[in-house]
């Protein structure tokens, strides 16, 4: 029994906000309540905090199989862990993919031995991601896959994501798309604009996004399937998805930190550390983006934690693989640049990081007797430096090392256990 | 007063100063290409790498000279044979040339950027000797030099640059050079290469303007610059040959509708017969071969800035080379 008093309830289900006790046995929540007495109890004194459901991230590469010297599902889960995250959906774009439920399982079984919070695997849509024969994803659902992506790339054609979405609307899994058209996008380092112009690196359009949002729209609208966009990064794939949603379409999106903070500017000093793909966008998409965040385009914030070896990243900014890393800084980017700037309210951002992502996922969330008793807390104030050599990650690939910041994780609790305190 | 820069990756961070200070520096190696005697011993005992990661004739010979005749030794690393085909990471390859001990490195690298982040590491100058499609410093100088010469101005000069614009770091360079000296630019070639982006590259007091025909973008051209057409880049997409030459090789019709006093300037490799007519790389108006021998004096003195030092030995040298 673990009773954490006394904390600031953030409950996006039920709107609630208020200081209240927590009482939590084994894995479910048990009571909410002021003040409850529970003798025997291992108490957490949450005065101050902030107490939401357990945060999900939808959109991480753990790397394991194949690439542990990267990341492995040990050090990614306990960056998680330090980043508020209770669960993780883990891409499926390891050595080998996720393509069949032996490589399903054994995620699954290594998270259960060696991970910090729950790790809740994609899997494949095509076999090997390679776009051509469909994956077996009704294998995969049965051994815990919770969703479907050829994350890493798009999925290849429309008439195979047409399959997908008509073929996962039966198994009730959502289809998670990295929206690119390779053909405009091929041998692009960064978002096309004055900056890549400038600098003379080659440029992706805006469009190589938005013309394969449009694609996943337009099949889900044929399928009546679930169709998520990952990583959304400009303003027309936005108006895409809001279009969309307004014609009951199910579709939905994610955004991540890095999205909502930075733009192309910032690739001035052709620094790998600010390559990802999609590449950081103009500032109009940015603001774009922070909008989609407050006005509920935007259905969650998700990290596309992205793990690279430092030998990988220190190369030519054009032969460095895309990607950053994202737990331990989501929730202090998030409260810097979206709450403390007044541009969303807290309840909305937990929402973001709560009931947005279970909600794609078919699931609930929610501070409330017989839910899972998983919990994050943070503080929305207090001042820390982030220091990319004290992270639990393998990895360092990160542009906001040494960033000071207002707030963030402090403590993450998971089925009744606090598996870290900071 | 000694110079303040310690590498020249670009153009970009250079005042006006520090570019009329190295152009000044140039006059003395100038004369010496004309003696009968080039040799000087000025950094005697000095090595330099030419690290050319992308193919180079004419840098790299030029770098390799220049080096020679202020008498320091050079180390060739060429693109054929890098190591960098073995598979070795650049910054490892770098740091192993630096660990024999070189004053200076010399880099071409066909990803832009790439001696930015080498600089990183490095204690010794690094000079940009083309960086992908990024920068060019030392053609954008010696470019300057020659325009000098002709001129006897960099100010407020009308500059068309014709051709692949996008993909070109001598465009990029000049273009951030003499907008310095309050150039108004006028850019022209397929639309392909020539996104409204590129006028946002303008340093304050220039202008860029984009224009379509070649015979309204040399009008009132002091200066008009032939770029390379980079023949692999016809295909990506395809732009057949014999529509680039019918559009835009600078012909004798179409130079005759410039000022009389303008010059014609080429980077080369020159192919004769497409982007140039070749009674256009002949005429008197056209200076190719001047900014080739302009490239020696620009690179010895910047040679020289860079690892011997100071302005007074400057000085030395100017009295010597007299």
């Amino acid at each position: 029994m673990l009773l954490v008093k006394n904390g600031r309830v953030l409950d996006p289900a039920s709107g609630t906000d208020v200081v209240l006790d927590i009482l939590l046995d084994s894995d479910r929540i048990a009571q909410v309540a002021p003040a409850i007495n529970a003798p025997g109890a291992e108490v957490l004194d949450a005065s101050g905090l902030i107490v939401a459901p357990g945060f999900i991230d939808l959109h991480c590469h753990l790397r394991e199989p194949g690439e542990e010297y990267k990341e492995t599902i040990e050090t990614g889960t306990r960056a998680a862990a330090r980043g508020g995250f209770t669960a993780v959906c883990c891409m499926p774009n390891t050595k080998p993919v996720n393509d069949n439920a032996s490589v399903t399982r054994s995620i699954i079984e290594r998270a259960s031995a060696a991970g910090s919070v729950r790790v809740w695997p994609v899997g494949a849509a095509s076999l090997g991601s390679k776009g051509e024969a469909l994956a077996e994803i009704a294998a995969m659902k049965s051994a815990g896959i919770v969703a479907v992506s050829d994350d890493g790339r798009p999925i290849a054609s429309a008439k195979l994501l047409r399959q997908v979405m008509d073929y996962c609307q039966s198994l009730g899994l959502p289809v998670i798309d990295h929206c690119e058209d390779a053909s405009l996008s091929a041998g692009g380092v960064m978002r096309e604009g004055p900056t890549s112009v400038r600098m003379g690196l080659r440029g992706i359009p805006a469009c190589a996004e938005s013309i394969a949002v449009a694609r996943g729209v337009q099949i889900a609208a044929l399928t009546g399937g679930r169709f998520h966009v990952a990583h959304l990064s400009c303003r027309e794939s936005l108006d895409q998805v809001r279009a969309a949603k307004a014609k009951g379409l199910r579709v939905t999106c994610e955004v991540t930190p890095h999205h909502f903070t930075l733009t192309d500017e910032h690739v001035t000093g052709y620094d790998t550390r600010f390559k990802m793909n999609p590449p950081l966008a103009s500032r109009e998409d940015r603001d774009a983006l922070i909008a989609g965040l407050a006005d509920g385009s935007v259905d969650c914030i998700a990290t596309d934690h992205a793990p690279h070896d430092a030998a990988s990243k220190d190369v030519e900014f054009d032969k460095a693989p895309f990607g950053i890393t994202g737990f331990e800084t989501v929730l202090a980017l998030a409260l810097g640049k979206l709450v403390h700037t007044n541009r969303i309210g807290l309840m909305r951002m937990v929402e973001l990081f709560t009931i947005g992502p279970a909600r794609i996922l078919g699931i609930t969330r929610s501070v409330a007797p017989g839910e899972l008793a998983d919990l994050t807390l943070f503080s929305a104030d207090h001042e820390w430096t982030f220091r990319a050599a004290d992270s639990a990650s393998k990895s360092r690939n990160t542009p906001f090392d040494n960033a000071a910041f207002s707030g963030g994780p402090m403590a993450t609790i998971i089925a009744g256990k606090i598996v870290w305190r900071r | 007063m000694s110079h303040r820069f310690r590498n020249l990756l670009g153009i970009e961070p250079l005042t006006r100063e520090d570019i009329a200070f190295i152009l000044e520096q140039s006059r003395p190696f100038q004369e010496i290409q004309r003696h009968p005697l080039k040799k000087l011993a000025t950094l005697r005992g000095k090595s330099v790498v030419l690290a050319f990661f992308e193919s180079s004739t004419r840098t790299r010979i030029s770098f390799g000279t220049a080096a020679s005749r202020l008498g320091a030794d050079s180390m060739n690393l060429q693109a054929e044979s890098s190591s960098l085909r073995k598979g070795e990471s650049l910054i490892d390859t770098v740091k192993t040339l630096d660990a024999m001990k070189p004053d200076c490195l010399v880099m071409r690298h066909s990803s832009s950027g790439a001696p930015h982040f080498v600089q990183q590491h490095l204690e010794i100058p690094v000079i940009n000797a083309g960086d992908g499609t990024h920068a060019h410093p030392t053609q954008a100088l010696l470019d300057a030099l020659t325009i000098l010469d002709r001129k006897g101005c960099l100010d407020n000069l009308n500059v068309t640059i014709i051709g692949d614009i996008l993909h070109s770091r001598v465009a990029r360079s000049n273009i951030q050079l003499l907008g310095k000296f309050g150039a108004r630019f006028t850019l022209c070639g397929p639309a392909m290469w020539l996104p409204r982006e590129l006028e946002t590259l303008a340093p304050p007091g220039s202008s860029i303007r984009r224009v379509s025909t070649i015979e309204d973008a040399v009008r009132d051209a002091d200066v008009v610059m032939v770029l390379r057409v980079q023949q692999e880049r016809l295909h990506e997409p395809a732009l057949p040959l014999d529509d680039y030459i019918l559009l835009y090789q600078l012909t004798p019709e179409r130079l005759r509708l410039a000022p009389p006093g303008a010059i014609v300037m080429h980077p080369g490799p020159m192919i004769r017969g497409l982007e140039i007519d070749p009674a256009v790389a002949d005429c008197p108006q056209s200076c190719i071969l001047e900014q080739v021998t302009n490239g020696l004096a620009v690179r010895m003195a910047l040679l020289f800035l860079l690892i011997g030092g100071s302005h007074e030995d400057a000085k030395d040298v100017l009295h010597a080379a007299r």
